[in-house]
């Protein structure tokens, strides 16, 4: 009933503006990495045509990546902090969908506005507010006092790893309760029933049907919040700021506003989205599969 | 364990841990151990943003030890501090609201028609056109701000780092939570109302126009909300793309203000930011309820409906 080229003519403007603003600028991050650097200024010299790429600082700094050079240490930190954060929020990420999808009952619309409305906070805004509760006079050291239990609170806004890992975990977990909850509601409850029915304990049938059907949606979850937490480098300087917590992202970061070497803060940036590429690449396959069965 | 070992168990006397385990655990009831890790995690994932509302209205200077109510000293009262009087944190209200207006204005269109084209075109290049506009929503903001960065930097370099710069960037990321949104929406009316227009006689621009607009206008709604709220929360783009002190947004406020000391008047800013925010959604709410007045969702009302929009992706 329309004119056969109407849609790719609808589809034109919104996918010239991704090519220029979403892949030409990562060719640009391909370029500074692989171009050269004036003598002089330090600063580089993109080269956009792939026949001039030089590969040697590129290597370089791809060689600092081996166990024992320069960000060997700083990549294992950024790991464990995402490692750890992402753990913590499924530990309790996971419980809350559940509970929400099998058991609130009439209260489930009012639990999911709750969930929904860090959503409608700024990050930062939570974060100020984190930082604000964990001031060195603030309401978690005062309650701390008053429990007794410790006389001399931590300090926790000045390099300490425990206030980064809970900030990412505090920060990213709405991002991945949504999902899981998705992919939970999906599951088929009379898979559960029969279960039930064939004399599985309710804690059995959680763990051989329930558990095993949400794999995926656990995946997914935690690829969508670990990619964000990869390139995270706000909230460690903002709860911590001190270079003992730094995370790949802070590296990149200070290569481009402190120091003197964007070319090395590209080939960074272009290490790390390879790395996360990889995580990338199976989340859009799983969406893009999610998608084909929608419209089957 | 023996008979006996069971029985001398059962008849201990229950001590309050005990009891509270077996309050916790009990079998028959609802799953008390559930309800409680999530009104618990709500309860911190909320509490924070309330005290730090809460703070917005201390009378004195800090924000951290409660010193009395005061309802308009960090808001407007206080002659240089407040947000106000201070011009850095007027100029990040306005800077921020500003690019989510300009957000708005551009994402939008452009994303209703980009998911329109990609939903129905059925060319070679449609597949690879729907994967690039994939990509935005799972690259790292970093990894954004850096290549956005780095294009204006040394290929186009007529736009330097300035509020078009921070636009730009911005209808960028927004653009594919648009398109999942409005894109989700099509899927869900089906293409049986505008077949109906079409063998009415209507032409293909009255089918667009008279038919699929405002069955489409809900998700155009939704979109408007969440590209308001996206772009009134980045921090990243913004930060990347900005001009100096002449281009910071509320959260790159809060940004260099959390490493400085803070004074009560930044979380008045983030708490207006926040006023904004729930106001809108309320008024996305009733306006979207207004919309699909007459379409009868299976189960939920209208909210459940506007989540099921926006919680496409």
């Amino acid at each position: 009933m329309y004119p056969k080229w109407l849609w790719p003519i609808f589809a034109l403007p919104g996918v010239v503006w991704l090519i220029l603003l979403f892949l030409t600028p990562f060719y640009a991050v391909v370029g500074v990495a692989f171009g050269g650097v004036d003598p002089i200024f330090q600063n580089p010299l993109p080269a956009w045509n792939p026949l001039d790429w030089d590969f040697t600082s590129f290597l370089d700094t791809l060689s600092g990546f081996l166990p024992g050079r320069t960000y060997w240490g700083i990549f294992l930190r950024t790991a464990e902090y995402v490692g750890i954060a992402l753990a913590i929020s499924l530990i309790v990420g996971y419980p809350v969908a559940y509970y929400i999808t099998r058991h609130s009952g009439r209260m489930k619309s009012l639990l999911l506005a709750l969930l929904i409305l860090p959503f409608w906070v700024s990050y930062l805004m939570r974060m100020l507010a984190w930082v604000n509760l964990f001031a060195p006079e603030g309401y978690v050291n005062a309650f701390l006092r008053w429990t007794t239990l410790v006389t001399t609170p931590p300090d926790w806004l000045n390099g300490n790893p425990v206030s980064v890992i809970l900030g990412l975990a505090y920060g990213y977990i709405p991002y991945l309760i949504l999902p899981l909850l998705a992919s939970l509601d999906r599951i088929d409850k009379s898979l559960l029933e029969a279960a039930r029915d064939l004399g599985a304990s309710p804690f059995r049938a959680f763990l051989h049907v329930t558990l095993p059907l949400s794999k995926t949606g656990i995946l997914g979850a935690s690829v969508i919040i670990a990619l964000p937490m990869f390139g995270d480098y706000y909230t460690p300087n903002i709860v911590s700021g001190s270079p003992k917590t730094s995370m790949l992202g802070n590296q990149i970061e200070i290569y481009f506003h402190g120091g003197p070497q964007p070319s090395v803060g590209a080939a960074l940036t272009l290490i790390l989205s390879a790395f996360l590429g990889v995580l990338m690449a199976y989340y859009m396959f799983t969406v893009a599969k999610a998608q084909r069965e929608a419209q089957a | 364990m023996t008979e006996i070992a069971l029985k001398a168990r059962h008849s201990a006397p229950p001590t309050a841990l005990r009891r509270f385990r077996d309050w916790l655990a009990n079998p028959w009831g609802r799953p008390r151990f559930l309800v409680l890790v999530t009104w618990l995690y709500i309860l911190t994932s909320i509490a924070p943003v309330i005290i730090a509302i809460q703070f917005s209205f201390n009378s004195g200077r800090s924000v951290t030890a409660w010193q009395g109510f005061s309802l308009s000293r960090w808001y407007w009262g206080d002659p240089v501090d407040s947000v106000w009087h201070d011009p850095t944190l007027q100029q990040a209200l306005f800077q921020s609201l500003k690019l989510a207006g300009l957000d708005m204005l551009v994402a939008t269109p452009l994303g209703v028609i980009l998911a329109l084209g990609l939903a129905r075109w059925r060319g070679r290049l449609a597949a690879p056109a729907n994967f690039l506009m994939l990509f935005p929503l799972v690259t790292p903001e970093l990894v954004m701000g850096v290549s956005l960065y780095l294009v204006i930097l040394y290929l186009f370099t007529f736009i330097h780092p300035s509020t078009l710069a921070q636009m730009l960037g911005h209808v960028t990321f927004s653009l594919s939570y648009v398109v999942v949104i409005v894109r989700g929406r099509l899927f869900s009316i089906g293409r049986q109302y505008e077949e109906a227009a079409a063998d009415l006689g209507a032409t293909p621009w009255e089918t667009l126009r008279l038919v699929l607009l405002p069955l489409l206008l809900p998700a155009i709604l939704s979109s408007l909300m969440i590209v308001f709220a996206i772009s009134i929360d980045d921090f990243v783009i913004s930060q990347w793309l900005s001009c100096g002190a002449q281009c910071d947004t509320v959260p790159i406020r809060i940004y260099s203000a959390t490493r400085a000391a803070p004074l009560p008047s930044v979380n008045a800013l983030a708490a207006i930011m926040v006023y904004f925010t729930v106001t809108a959604l309320g008024l996305t709410y009733l306006v979207y309820r207004f919309m699909t007045r007459h379409e009868r969702p299976k189960g939920g009302g209208a909210a459940a409906s506007m989540m099921g929009d926006i919680g496409g992706m």
